[in-house]
């Protein structure tokens, strides 16, 4: 770990501000993640600007949603009850996500800038395209078991690990950002990380001198009919080898829409957009939801140790589904 | 510098029985308000902090180190290399060094520019800080001359060979009863398997660490995390070339070691050497990283079991092989032959272990070495040839049950195999499975019941205790074990107080410092069996002190009594005879203005000392056979596990655990120590 000095900012522009001249100090909320890189020595800042004292807080009802406040922490998001009744996806993303110890510390901005859990990229003793561009990527023939079979490419196939960021996707969750200038902009979740392609180390779609301020989530019918399920070789404290957010409007057993996102399973949280489309106007059955999960996996690009991944990725969607349909 | 465990608080008077009582800890509290210091945890004066940076490669020669950017940062005391490290008296890099150090790994770090396994320490920085000296190891710039390694035995490129002996020389590389590949030939049902284990890393929670202080040019203290404190002693001793006497070695408390602290790792002798060269004590924990490529770990391992077999499922023929990963300078491997010769009655058998040398650091004992692997590869097997036989796999068992140690042909001291079977099998539910597989669900579970044998050997062991008995009523016991958490201090305590007749409450068990009477590492079950003996032993000793003296003091009932005419009830002396005659040992002491009486004592325990007539050294084991017995534990495991059909995730819902493992020195650390070796498993 690096000498760093550490400061706390105590308005947006104050922070923002400070990453506006230094792209090299990070924000610091939670530190659940941010820490643990500095001590591998995988990220190494020179400051840190702790934003715990602005005011991006609160849990509400607003008139088209849900509103999170970027600095709520991810246990009072997943115990709230407005996002129990009305999103239980997030509420059980998050529930289900490390431990509780990280989740009392742990923020939903922090959360959505999750770093990847692969492996080449937290031992500093191997290449990276991500920490180090341009230097290599053993994951491709390494051990893989864990990483993306959708979106990766021959630079990075490092999978996003988070939960909540699923859930958040599939129930159309927009971020709002906001600049050193104090000017703010709404993006939607889906757009907001990137794809690995060539340039593996950028991974959002965030403006050095930007801070996550909130997040939305829409009402909808199937948000409230919404639901998490994650598979992994542990019962508890371990990520996803594959998990699936999903979220069903019925209707005299028709589906009205459908909502599907996977988590584990591609370069950033996974979005299904055509599988969903397949499940509208079809009955909600089994057949019908092994036909769309069959297209969500689509395209996937599997190695040699997380073939695995594509049928377990299927199976995860049909449980879900069938879950809320029970 | 020393901590005082403290007494603890019980209701009953010196009653006896206290041995098997489920006592809580007598270290709880402690532990649980962190006033416990384990070994990282002493505050020295003038403490520095040493940070190990390992390699970034596997294989090849270190060119040139940088350490300038490394010293120039502030707080930094010295970064130590091949190049500048104090020379040892003796290193673990001959096969005679290592013998004499009795180093679990026959090649020591920072001893030369040959790089062998990824991790193995290139540097060791020292600074006023842990955190000034984690940077500074970050700023460490070797360059290598890279070459290509090799990971596994698996590796097409690995080259196997058949050594002659494995595990430094304590198992032969082949053994035959019998013969068992005629046997197998002829057998009229076969079954062969194999299986396949990944390496296995031990990180206990309390990673290793040592704190070493030269308290003068030629005098060592080191606060180690190690299950053996004599052992580590010895070690260090050798290698600096000085008097046993002239290192201490403190460990109080331990947070785990599953074998992995048995022996002394590279790191202790390095933080020592650390010491002398800044003058200063140095402390150094490895991190959580560090304790894949510090301390050894169970090999990675393929075992192939062929069993031949009668059409009743009677064993015919066991043949055993095992290919697994060593290290480019030691023939280890773990022993799974001996328990899958052992388990069940079988005329023959034939076992031969194969090597290949990779990039790796030498493998040693994790939790039941050889034990575990072993015994999952019979029982497995075992499990098959039921199917296969349409066979209760209970009552294959049964069928093939040893009445005497297949091995060598001994009674067992004791076996309860059979009771264990019968209650496991009644509290568990058995008779209520269907064989059938896949024919028991529930909901979307497939639910499956399986059982298996388990045994573990009675190492021979030997060791002292002292105690010392106050007049007023309380005694200090002492013994230079080491408590790994599983309650060392609270069963010894038991011990004590029944053998002296006092509330355990009256008992203070001090353990864990070489100064004190020497003991074996906490290993292979050998510390309980070993230092209770030992405090037995020694409390004895006190009572035939007292008794002398009450027979020579003619204010005492027990005046000009033969010695062999008194016994001893609960904390009086008495007269056989008539045992109303007689006293305590206080008021005896009192009248004779003792304060305190001490005594020794030698506990030997195993099967090699049931005559007294085969002593051997201390932590030698393995030494069954010169007893008239064979000594095992035994007992069954009967679990339920249930598999979601769909998704495969597996989650074990039931378990019973029954064992007849001789006497139990206390209900509750028992019963946690089987709740702990079989979630373990």
């Amino acid at each position: 770990m690096n000498n760093f000095s550490y400061t706390t900012a105590t308005t947006a522009k104050e922070a923002t501000g400070v990453r506006k001249d230094s792209a090299q100090a990070a924000f610091i909320a939670g530190g659940t993640t941010l820490l643990d890189l500095m001590k591998l020595n995988v990220e190494q800042h020179p400051q840190l600007v702790d934003i715990n004292m602005l005011p991006f807080k609160g849990i509400s009802e607003t008139a088209d949603g849900l509103r999170i406040g970027a600095l709520e922490r991810m246990s009072d998001v997943g115990e709230n009850q407005l996002v129990v009744q009305q999103y239980p996806a997030i509420s059980e993303a998050l529930l289900l996500s490390a431990s509780p110890q990280l989740r009392n510390m742990a923020s939903i901005g922090g959360n959505l800038m999750q770093r990847t859990r692969c492996t080449y990229f937290r031992d500093t003793a191997f290449p990276c395209n991500k920490r180090n561009p341009g230097s290599g990527c053993p994951a491709q023939t390494g051990d893989n078991r864990g990483l993306a079979i959708l979106g990766g490419s021959s630079a990075c196939i490092a999978t996003n690990p988070g939960d909540m960021a699923v859930a958040l996707v599939a129930l159309d969750a927009v971020v709002t950002l906001e600049n050193s200038k104090g000017k703010q902009r709404r993006v939607p979740l889906l757009d907001f990380h990137l794809l690995p392609g060539t340039t593996p180390q950028r991974e959002t779609i965030l403006e050095a001198d930007e801070l996550i301020v909130a997040v939305t989530v829409p009402a909808a019918a199937h948000a409230r009919k919404s639901h998490y399920v994650k598979v992994r070789d542990r019962a508890s404290y371990a990520f996803a080898l594959v998990s699936a957010a999903v979220g069903l409007d019925v209707q005299g057993g028709q589906i009205q829409s459908a909502r599907i996102a996977m988590g584990s399973v591609g370069t950033k949280p996974w979005r299904a957009l055509e599988a969903e489309k397949l499940l509208v106007g079809k009955p909600a059955t089994e057949a019908s939801f092994r036909a769309a999960a069959a297209v969500a996996v689509r395209g996937a690009a599997p190695r040699e140790h997380n073939r695995f991944k594509v049928e377990m990725a299927q199976k995860t969607i049909v449980r879900a589904l069938q879950e809320i349909t029970a | 510098m020393d901590i005082e465990p403290r007494f603890f608080e019980t209701n009953g008077p010196g009653t006896g029985g206290v041995v098997g009582q489920p006592l809580n800890r007598v270290d709880g509290y402690d532990k649980v308000t962190g006033k416990a210091k384990y070994s990282a945890e002493f505050p020295l004066q003038g403490l520095v902090y040493g940070v190990l940076k390992g390699s970034e490669i596997a294989k090849g020669k270190i060119q040139s180190i940088d350490t300038t950017a490394a010293m120039k940062e502030p707080g930094v005391l010295a970064v130590l290399t091949h190049q500048n490290l104090p020379k040892l008296a003796k290193t673990p890099n001959d096969q005679e060094g290592k013998k004499a150090i009795g180093a679990p790994m026959g090649f020591l770090p920072l001893t030369s520019d040959v790089v062998h396994y990824a991790g193995q320490p290139v540097a060791l920085v020292v600074a006023d800080t842990f955190e000034r000296a984690t940077h500074a190891a970050s700023l460490v710039r070797v360059q290598y001359a890279v070459e290509k390694p090799l990971a596994s035995y698996q590796d097409p490129k690995a080259e196997i060979f058949n050594p002659e002996k494995v595990q430094d020389d304590k198992t032969k590389g082949y053994t035959r009863r019998g013969d068992a590949q005629a046997a197998l030939a002829s057998a009229p049902v076969k079954h062969s398997a194999t299986y396949t284990h990944a390496i296995n890393h031990h990180n206990p929670m309390e990673p290793g660490s040592t704190t070493a202080i030269w308290e003068a040019a030629d005098r060592l203290t080191v606060y180690e995390s190690t299950q053996g404190i004599t052992r580590t002693q010895k070690s260090l001793a050798t290698m600096l070339g000085l008097p046993q006497e002239q290192v201490r070695v403190v460990t109080k408390y331990l947070g785990g070691g599953f074998g992995c602290k048995g022996s002394s790792w590279p790191h202790t002798v390095l933080t020592v050497q650390a010491a002398k060269a800044v003058n200063r004590p140095v402390k150094l924990v490895l991190t959580r990283q560090q304790m894949f490529t510090g301390m050894g770990h169970r090999e990675d391992q393929t075992q192939t079991l062929q069993i031949g077999a009668t059409k009743e499922g009677k064993l015919l023929a066991l043949v055993h092989e095992k290919t697994s990963t060593t290290s480019p300078w030691d023939n280890y491997a773990e022993p799974n032959s001996r328990i899958i010769n052992l388990l069940y009655d079988c005329p023959t058998f034939e076992s031969s272990y194969q090597l290949a040398r990779a990039n790796v650091m030498t493998s040693t004992f994790t939790r039941a070495p050889g034990e575990a692997p072993g015994s999952f590869a019979i029982e497995c097997s075992m499990d098959d040839l039921a199917y296969q036989l349409g066979i209760d796999p209970l009552e294959i068992r049964l069928r093939n049950y040893a009445e005497k140690d297949p091995t060598n042909g001994k009674p067992w001291s004791s076996k309860s195999l059979k009771q264990c079977y019968a209650r496991g099998a009644e509290l568990f539910g058995w008779s209520k499975r269907n064989p059938k597989a896949g024919a028991t669900r529930d909901g979307r579970y497939l639910v499956g019941m399986g059982m298996a044998t388990a045994s573990y050997p009675v190492h021979n062991s030997q060791g002292t205790a002292r105690v010392r008995l106050y007049a007023d009523g309380h005694a200090v016991v002492q013994s230079g074990a080491t408590d790994l958490g599983t309650g060392t201090y609270t069963v010894m305590t038991q011990v004590a107080a029944d053998a002296l007749g006092l509330a355990p409450d009256k008992v203070r068990f001090e353990l864990g410092d070489s100064r004190l009477p020497t003991a074996p590492n906490s290993g292979g079950s050998v510390a309980a069996g070993t230092v209770s003996s030992s405090v037995y032993v020694a409390a004895q000793e006190v009572w035939q002190k007292l008794k002398k003296l009450a027979i020579a003091d003619k204010k005492s009932p027990l005046y000009r009594a033969k010695i062999e005419d008194v016994v001893v009830e609960k904390n009086r002396m008495v007269l056989k005879t008539n045992k109303q005659k007689g006293e305590d040992f206080a008021a005896l002491m009192k009248r004779n203005e003792m304060s305190d009486i001490e005594g020794t004592g030698n506990g030997k325990y195993g099967a090699g000392y049931e005559t007294g007539l085969a002593p051997g050294p201390a932590d030698s084991g393995h030494q069954d056979d010169k007893g008239g017995h064979s000594m095992h534990s035994f007992g069954t495991h009967f679990c339920e596990v249930r598999v979601d059909a769909e998704l495969g995730t597996v989650r074990v819902t039931r378990w019973v655990s029954v064992h007849g493992a001789g006497r139990i020195l206390n209900a509750k650390t028992a019963r946690s120590q089987i709740i702990g070796a079989a979630s373990l498993a």
